[in-house]
């Protein structure tokens, strides 16, 4: 069942998505047994941010129909603390022999994000120099604030962030795209333009809720947040279905997955590997169940 | 003495069976087998949610397991306290005897024992004094003494009392006990004999007004706090608090029991799932 992505071999096709798990908090829940028999093939960060995050006042969740909404607010510990403490804890885990498939060593794909061009290339060249990080997936879920401009939402911003950026590593660049935009093949074909490996979708879907009680007013900290869960599946199939058939690169496709069934369909959609979410949330071992699923 | 250090959950939720149920007002305590789990530690909590119909509730919710302290744990089955409050809570209080639920954990940072000759004082309040009921058991069982204080808003909730022993009371509305809040008993005891652990559960009013009562008479207090989180095991950063130096901590990790001056104050529960 090992998978060949960016030329990384995976021992299945099931990662998680960025912001979803975190292992170093997992290993001290569940032991340091987890890092054998890790639930994903890959395992994708935290997004990292040049300089440290607190993240959004809370609170920062509101259960939806069937999702969730989360305004977290990217908090993380700033990329020389992410290489210095981190990056050590989570390298070398091994997949769980109980997705199925001969267990194998799972790569660390570094999310990162930054607010200009320059920035994301001091991260990416970062990256580049440490022998841990197989591959660095870009966060550009935010606006660029040297031109103002959504970089991720606008496919020709898309292209010239990532020319900008590509030079800096030939280690694989997956793109995160937002659902946030009006044509996301568009921004699918934008980052492909510019140079990326892969792109990965779809991210959460802006949303926002309203306080329980009293006057009307946003409930979360950060004002809106993003929306996740079975919720958003619908959109994510269509999106990765669009993205796919619109590309060259491979697709890493999730939303809303809960199961080999939902992870087959995005497959089925063109999806070259599955990232489990919000899920993880509710069964932290999820992804090996999924894998076995599939396998 | 010492009290056991934290447990470490299996990797994956379980489907878990309810062998008794207990009311107590209008709260209900289930008993849960778990016997391939680690025994939790006093403070730890699990992620509970029903094993069917979870979904399909009051805005199509719930739809994030519910973080619930452990109330007290023998012969590998675990006991929690239960309030209709919210969609989740209000599907769990259905569940019979021989239904099954899904259980993840034991999660989270569990109470430590009093440093010295200290007596420990367990103030706690509503189906916040869950935690204190297993602490209270592992403290007796090492000897320690221990009062107990609990406060109820009234009447219909005051029979809660009943999972702890030998609790005194107060309740909102005077129907049991001391009619007031249980943090004008805790001054009295206090006032007594300053020489004191205070391991503390409840309200988020009541858990302020006994952190500032300790900060002011300088006794050392554990906090056992609640949040809305969705995941119980550090991954998804929602079930934060402030804390004194400016940053956040997460209730699931680096709680749900915390040192009390490691707060500003306690902010109102962060949580909207219920």
């Amino acid at each position: 069942m090992s998978v060949e992505f960016c030329g990384l071999r995976l021992a299945h096709p099931i990662i998680n998505g960025s912001g979803t798990f975190d292992a170093i908090a997992a290993l001290q829940a569940f032991g340091e047994g987890l890092g054998e028999a890790f639930p994903f093939s890959a395992y994708v960060s935290k997004t990292i941010t040049l300089r440290p995050r607190a993240g959004n006042p809370p609170p920062r969740l509101w259960e939806t129909s069937a999702g969730m909404i989360n305004s977290i607010g990217l908090p993380n510990k700033g990329l020389e603390r992410y290489i210095a403490e981190d990056l050590p804890l989570i390298a070398g885990f091994r997949t769980d022999p109980a997705a199925g498939a001969e267990p194998l060593e799972v790569p660390v794909l570094t999310n990162v994000m930054g607010s200009t061009a320059d920035e994301l290339a001091e991260l990416v060249e970062a990256c580049d120099a440490q022998e841990r990080v197989a591959a660095i997936e870009l966060n550009v879920s935010c606006p660029n604030v040297a031109t103002g401009l959504d970089i991720g939402a606008d496919p020709a911003e898309l292209e010239r962030v990532l020319a900008a950026v590509r030079p800096r590593t030939p280690k694989p660049l997956i793109v995160k795209l937002t659902p946030n935009a009006a044509d996301v093949p568009a921004c699918a074909l934008g980052a492909e333009a510019g140079g990326a490996d892969a792109v990965s979708l779809v991210n959460t879907l802006r949303a926002a809720a309203l306080a329980p009680e009293g006057p009307p007013r946003l409930w979360l900290g950060g004002g809106t947040g993003g929306l996740s869960g079975p919720a958003i599946r619908p959109v994510a199939l269509a999106q990765v279905t669009a993205v796919a058939a619109s590309v060259e690169i491979p697709v890493v496709g999730m939303g809303g997955v809960q199961s080999a069934v939902h992870a087959r369909q995005l497959l089925d959609a063109g999806a070259s590997l599955v990232a489990v979410g919000t899920e993880n949330f509710r069964d932290p071992a999820v992804g090996t169940r999924i894998a076995a699923g599939l396998s | 003495m010492s009290l056991p250090a934290a447990a470490q959950a299996p990797r994956g939720r379980r489907l878990a069976t309810i062998t008794a149920v207990r009311e107590l007002g209008v709260y209900r305590v289930i008993t849960v087998d778990d016997k391939d789990a680690p025994a939790p530690a006093p403070g730890q909590f699990a992620m509970l949610a029903a094993a069917e119909r979870w979904g399909g509730g009051e805005d199509e919710r719930p739809f994030l397991a519910r973080a619930f302290s452990v109330a007290r744990h023998e012969r590998g089955a675990s006991q929690f306290l239960l309030e209709d409050v919210g969609p989740g809570t209000a599907r769990l209080c259905e569940l019979d005897v021989g239904e099954r639920l899904w259980l993840a954990g034991p999660f989270g940072r569990p109470f430590t024992a009093p440093e010295g000759r200290r007596r420990a004082i367990l103030a706690g309040g509503g189906v916040g004094i869950a935690p204190l009921a297993i602490l209270q058991d592992a403290l007796e069982a090492g000897g320690v003494e221990t009062v107990v204080l609990l406060g109820f808003r009234d009447g219909a909730r005051v029979p809660g009392a009943e999972l702890l022993r030998g609790a005194q009371l107060a309740s909102d509305d005077g129907s049991a006990g001391h009619h007031g809040f249980v943090t004008e008993l805790l001054e009295r005891e206090l006032a007594r004999d300053g020489e004191a652990a205070v391991y503390a559960c409840g309200p988020a009013g009541m858990l302020e007004a006994i952190r500032a009562l300790c900060e002011r008479t300088a006794v050392p207090a554990q906090l056992a706090l609640e949040s809305g989180m969705a995941c119980g095991f550090g991954a998804c950063y929602g079930c934060v608090v402030p804390t004194r130096d400016g940053g956040y901590l997460r209730v699931c990790v680096e709680g749900p029991v915390i040192d009390a001056a490691l707060l500003e104050r306690v902010e109102e529960h962060a949580g909207a799932h219920a």
